[in-house]
């Protein structure tokens, strides 16, 4: 494993104030994580354009170290563009463009001179479809990213087990582990792609809609795996099913757009969004009555 | 308790069905010969031609009968279009035969070992061989291989991962230089290179010339390999920490493997049997020449240009042999590429 400079691991424990963070160090308390680490990632004001179409307006979201954010809302809000604002997949489409900042452990990620790559191999990202290397077995995959940011481990072995352990896929393919990755199902594709994205060690996962191409049981193994990674582990995950959200979730963040540019309208505990949401078009979204 | 089912094919054809088709297929056999032999017509593609239209009249008026228009006009359409098929296949199987059939006489069990250095062109057969020409091949294909993969898989990946500004024009460039003719490229390296620098014959001339018209296929190739790659490994490559450089090299390229081994294959194809720039630049010896970097090579479209161009019955009868050669030469290489691209990722 990639160890974390033991002083970060102290920042965790002194979270910047306000709610948010105060609810996290109190869900801290009950299950006891010392592993995740950091202050979170926040993001101040972000916007986001594609060309001249302005898509996301104003997003000020924090995501406290070991918490899980699900970002729920209709197509086209904005959600996947401001995931992928977080670490940098954004500017890999042409014409695209942002305002803003993000802040990982109060650094900000676009600053220049930052190396673009180390940003990536903190955030970590899965995607809506599974996408494993085609060219590549099932352990060559889940050890590419150690292979493609050059990083040196002391032990392959012991790596490709817990990131597999970790992403609930080892016993599966304890067994077939030179065989090549399209070989597994959906689900186990996705929980590879998990596998792969655990294994630089991110202080950040961003899921963009982890489950949608999945069946309902894939889609309970990998809440599974979101509950227990929460533990050594900020998650931002993007969905559209709301029982998703409500399952495995602390917080809840609802964007919206009318037309216009994508905007949050509501972030509060998940409970709060789906008892008491304080905004209107929230509650007729939970319910059920639009969107 | 319910019957044990066993597999069946309702919709296969019956006994009667096969015996009334062979019968059509026979009749419509003897019909051409008939008619070729009651009128004028002549040749052997008559034979075929009347064949195709007589089995097609013949199944269509039964299918007419039996089951109706629409029927009739399916039956006649599917011969006309196994008829296209098989215009197609015949001059290929035509040249194989005809390349066999007087190819064969000029193999003997020297050829493969001797070259002409030593024999004359109204030599008996058995005398001297193409060693030279195949050496001279191999060299020329090998040279133009090593210089056109990377300039070429390069000029792919600058289309279609770098994106740079003057993809545009360079993909046009590329496309119009893929249908220079041969002979343009050989003029181009004997007055730019071989007369001013080396002012000399070598396989490395020859293989300059190829350079130039192997380029565009395998760069062309390789772009449309390359954009059939999802975007999606790119980013995910990305997305791990990994630089553009070190996402194509280990994703990218990989996942197009075998595509672009077929488009090295394509190259070598087009320039395997090239003889435009081989008769201006290579100088065609007949000798083993060690030497790519000097003195005048042999190959094997000069060997067969050159044996054509003697005259005598036993020149061309070693002409037939050679064209044979660069064929089995060229169906080796296709072989061996596909079996590399085929080739199971090891661990």
């Amino acid at each position: 494993m990639i160890q974390t400079p033991e002083s970060e691991k102290e920042m965790s424990t002194s979270a910047q104030p306000g709610s948010l963070a105060s609810v996290a160090n109190a869900k801290q308390a009950r299950t006891q994580p010392t592993q995740a680490t950091g202050t979170g990632l926040e993001a101040r004001g972000i916007h986001a354009w594609f060309g001249k179409n302005h898509v996301l307006a104003n997003i000020n979201l924090d995501f406290a170290a070991g918490s899980v954010t699900a970002l729920i809302g209709p197509s086209g809000c904005g959600k996947s563009t401001f995931i992928r604002t977080l670490n940098r997949m954004h500017e890999f489409i042409p014409g695209a463009a942002m305002a803003g900042e993000v802040l990982l452990d109060g650094k900000e990620v676009y600053a220049p001179g930052v190396d673009v790559t180390k940003i990536r191999l903190q955030i970590g990202m899965v995607f809506q479809k599974p996408n494993p290397f085609p060219s590549m077995t099932i352990g060559e995959n889940v050890l590419s990213g150690l292979k493609l940011a050059q990083l040196k481990v002391a032990n392959k072995d012991e790596l490709l087990e817990s990131c597999l352990v970790r992403a609930g896929l080892w016993n599966e393919v304890k067994d077939r582990l030179d065989a090549h990755g399209g070989s597994l199902s959906g689900g186990q594709q996705q929980r590879l792609c998990i596998a792969r994205a655990l294994a630089v060690s991110p202080q950040v996962l961003l899921m963009d809609e982890p489950c949608s191409s999945l069946d309902p049981g894939s889609t309970l193994r990998i809440e599974e795996t979101i509950r227990e990674l929460s533990d050594s582990m900020t998650i931002v995950i993007v969905t559209h099913n709301m029982q998703q959200a409500a399952r495995v979730s602390d917080y809840t963040a609802f964007f919206l757009s009318d037309g216009g540019p994508g905007e949050m309208i509501e972030v509060a505990r998940t409970s709060e969004i789906f008892s008491q949401p304080k905004d209107q078009r929230t509650e007729n979204y939970v319910t059920g009555r639009f969107g | 308790m319910s019957a044990v089912a066993t597999p069946q094919k309702p919709w296969a054809k019956r006994p009667v069905d096969r015996i009334r088709g062979f019968a059509f297929f026979i009749a419509s056999i003897l019909f051409a010969f008939g008619l070729v032999a009651a009128t004028e017509i002549k040749g052997k593609l008559a034979y075929a031609f009347i064949f195709f239209v007589a089995y097609g009249v013949l199944t269509a008026t039964f299918a007419f009968i039996s089951r109706g228009a629409p029927a009739a006009k399916d039956v006649f359409i599917s011969t006309l279009v196994s008829l296209g098929a098989v215009l197609t296949v015949l001059p290929m199987a035509s040249i194989l035969f005809t390349v066999l059939q007087k190819g064969l006489p000029g193999l003997h069990f020297g050829i493969l070992t001797n070259d002409m250095s030593m024999a004359t062109s109204t030599d008996p057969i058995a005398t001297g061989g193409i060693l030279h020409a195949i050496t001279g091949t191999l060299t020329l294909v090998t040279l133009a291989l090593i210089m056109s993969i990377p300039i070429g898989i390069l000029t792919a990946l600058y289309l279609t991962e770098v994106k740079g500004k003057f993809a545009g024009p360079i993909r046009f460039l590329v496309q119009a230089m893929s249908g220079v003719p041969s002979i343009v490229a050989g003029l181009f390296i004997l007055s730019a290179v071989l007369y001013p620098i080396t002012k000399n014959y070598s396989a490395f001339m020859g293989s300059l010339a190829l350079t130039i018209l192997m380029i565009p296929t395998i760069a062309r190739t390789s772009e449309e390999v390359l954009l059939l790659i999802p975007n999606d490994l790119r980013e995910a490559g990305t997305a791990l920490g990994g630089t553009q450089w070190r996402t194509v090299a280990m994703i990218v390229l990989p996942a197009a493997r075998s595509g672009l081994m077929t488009a090295i294959i394509l190259g070598v194809a087009r320039i395997a049997g090239e003889t435009a720039p081989i008769l201006l630049l290579t100088g065609g010896g007949d000798k083993v020449n060690p030497n790519p970097f000097s003195g005048s090579v042999g190959s094997l479209p000069y060997y067969i240009w050159k044996a054509f161009s003697a005259g005598s019955p036993e020149a061309i009868t070693r002409a037939w042999a050679g064209l044979l050669v660069l064929m089995i030469v060229v169906l080796i290489l296709f072989l061996a590429a596909r079996a590399l691209s085929n080739r199971k990722v090891s661990k």
